[in-house]
């Protein structure tokens, strides 16, 4: 096999004094979407920003394509072409929704400016009739399209997603999570992708991760976790589905 | 009614200075949510450049056209001020980013007066003065415009227009709103924050410098104090119109060059000042973030 597109290897964040990931193992290969699940405050979106730099890992290390990242700063992570879409979203709310796609694509790729938007719009139509409406108007659902439209805009190799289905309607997660498995299948976009709904996560990925207070505990294909009783009892049963 | 036309002109002039100060107040607001107090200092810098642009040239080049020695003395002065106010952000205040709030203020007050101080010792204590650079004067329909004024007028416009398009329409300037409106967010996107506050810094510094030099030119002197009341006035410009607000910064400026110009002719000059900040103190109290500012909820 050769070497994964993304490497975490016993990182440890700190938040001031309080460890919010202890000594964490993740592995992301080309062309997989993994997903990570776990309960409130386990330390996923940690994770996530700890990987773009923000904050930075206290020990521990992040490699990307066999190479360390762990003290570059943010933009420059960003620029290896990483895309977060994060939690809470994050939309640039005194911008337009066509400045904010502007925002994602980085200056060196402007060239393929016109040819992503088309892309992007027809991907989430809705983006496309609210282009010129400011991002802090959009309800919860546009605002998570604009979200994501904004990460791919920077044509990432790897794109990261923090629980892109939170607080929306059930029809809204569900043609989120077609667009992700639809660009993975197309265009073999990597996705990591952070669920709570992981009923649904774990059915759309290859692999997935659990993380409990700092810590993977488990990991396995998608299947497999989807069938393991801890799992099972732990985030699905009694979960949403 | 020639009168108070003629009062309306005084006070957009003035008002265009107020309007420039104010506009690096406002955006340096935005983006790091400090008060930068020195900035009155580096409109005062501005003026100190032009000065010696102007007497470097009359000394060793005989009959410079005015065009140029003015241009020169504006291009300096930007270039000037811009280095110092890019130097003191990285010196002085990004090393506080992130500590207590008041201590970027307070190290921006101990900038503003090491400036002045220093200005104060290189180049005296006394009131510089400068032999009119322009003096034509014309009369229109009973108005006396000066051309003093109507370069002033339309250097403000040109500039601010500049300024809104780089603002607005530019990757640049929305690296700037960005960088205001969500820093760690920008970051992710790839934008070099660091930077981006260094370039805000510089612009707002550039902006003062040129009416520094207007000023300069307009009232023929120049002394180390002078960054202190004009900088407090653009400042109050900037509170009025809405801090963080660029359009408001402008409105500001104009209006505060307006009411000093109107009461000062139908009142007593002596309470200009006293009008000026009544009138602010009158607005925050129905309005408190300003003309066009707005409210403050989602400043984190
Ligand atoms: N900015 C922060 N400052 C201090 N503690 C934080 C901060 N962000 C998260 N934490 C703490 O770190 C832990 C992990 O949080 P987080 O990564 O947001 O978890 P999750 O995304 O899995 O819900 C929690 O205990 C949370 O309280
Ligand atoms: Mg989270």
């Amino acid at each position: 096999m050769s070497a994964p597109l993304l490497q975490v290897k016993a990182v440890e964040t700190y938040y001031g004094n309080i460890r919010a990931l202890n000594g964490v193992d993740v592995e992301v290969h080309r062309g997989e979407i993994v997903c990570l699940i776990g309960a409130n405050g386990a330390g996923k979106s940690t994770l996530m920003m700890t990987i773009c730099g923000s904050p930075q890992a206290r020990t521990g290390a992040v490699m990307f394509e066999g190479e360390e990242i762990t003290r570059m700063p943010t933009h420059e992570i960003a620029r290896l072409r990483i895309a977060q879409s994060p939690e809470g979203r994050r939309i640039f709310p005194r911008m337009t929704v066509f400045e904010n796609l502007q925002m994602g694509a980085s200056l060196d790729n402007l060239k393929y400016f016109n040819e992503d938007v088309e892309k992007v719009f027809t991907l989430f139509p809705r983006l496309k009739e609210r282009q010129a409406q400011r991002g802090g108007t959009l309800s919860g659902g546009e605002q998570q399209m604009l979200s994501i439209a904004r990460a791919l805009m920077a044509r990432p190799k790897l794109l990261l997603l923090d629980e892109p289905s939170l607080g929306l309607a059930p029809l809204i997660v569900k043609g989120i999570f077609e667009a992700i498995k639809k660009l993975n299948k197309e265009e073999g976009l990597t996705v990591f992708l952070v669920e709570q709904n992981a009923f649904g996560a774990l059915k759309l990925s290859d692999r997935g991760y659990v993380m409990v207070n700092g810590r993977v505990t488990m990991s396995g294909s998608g299947k497999e976790l989807l069938a393991n009783p801890e799992v099972r009892a732990a985030y699905l049963e009694g979960g949403r589905h | 009614m020639e009168y108070f036309v003629q009062q309306l002109v005084n006070g957009l002039t003035l008002g265009s200075i107020y309007g420039m100060i104010a506009i690096g107040y406002t955006m340096v607001y935005g983006i790091i949510g400090m008060i930068n107090f020195a900035h009155g200092d580096i409109f005062m810098l501005g003026g100190f450049a032009a000065l010696i642009v102007f007497l470097l040239l009359t000394t060793f080049i005989a009959g410079v056209p005015v065009v140029l020695a003015l241009l020169l003395m504006m291009v300096v002065a930007m270039l000037t001020a811009g280095l110092w106010n890019w130097t003191i952000e990285k010196v002085a205040y990004r090393p506080l980013r992130g500590s207590f709030r008041l201590a970027p203020l307070i190290t921006a007050i101990g900038m503003s007066i090491a400036l002045s101080n220093f200005i104060q010792v290189t180049q005296g204590p006394r009131n510089k003065p400068i032999p009119p650079l322009v003096s034509s004067v014309y009369d229109v329909f009973g108005i006396t415009i000066s051309l003093k004024q109507i370069i002033i007028i339309i250097i403000t416009a040109v500039l601010l227009s500049i300024f809104w398009y780089i603002v607005n329409k530019t990757p640049l300037g929305r690296a700037q709103r960005a960088t205001e409106q969500d820093r760690k967010m920008a970051a992710l996107l790839g934008v070099d924050v660091d930077r981006t506050i260094s370039v805000t810094f510089i612009m707002g510094a550039a902006l003062a410098a040129v009416a520094g030099t207007m000023y300069l030119m307009y009232y023929g002197v120049v002394v180390f104090t002078d960054g202190f009341v004009p900088g407090v006035k653009a400042f109050t410009a900037a509170v009025l119109g809405g801090i963080g607000s660029l359009p408001g910064a402008v409105l500001g400026g104009l209006l505060i060059g307006l009411i000093e110009s109107l009461w000062s002719a139908y009142f007593t000059i002596d309470y200009k000042d006293v009008a000026t900040f009544s009138i602010l103190a009158i607005v925050l109290i129905f309005k408190p973030s300003g003309i066009l500012g707005r409210p403050e909820v989602e400043k984190v």
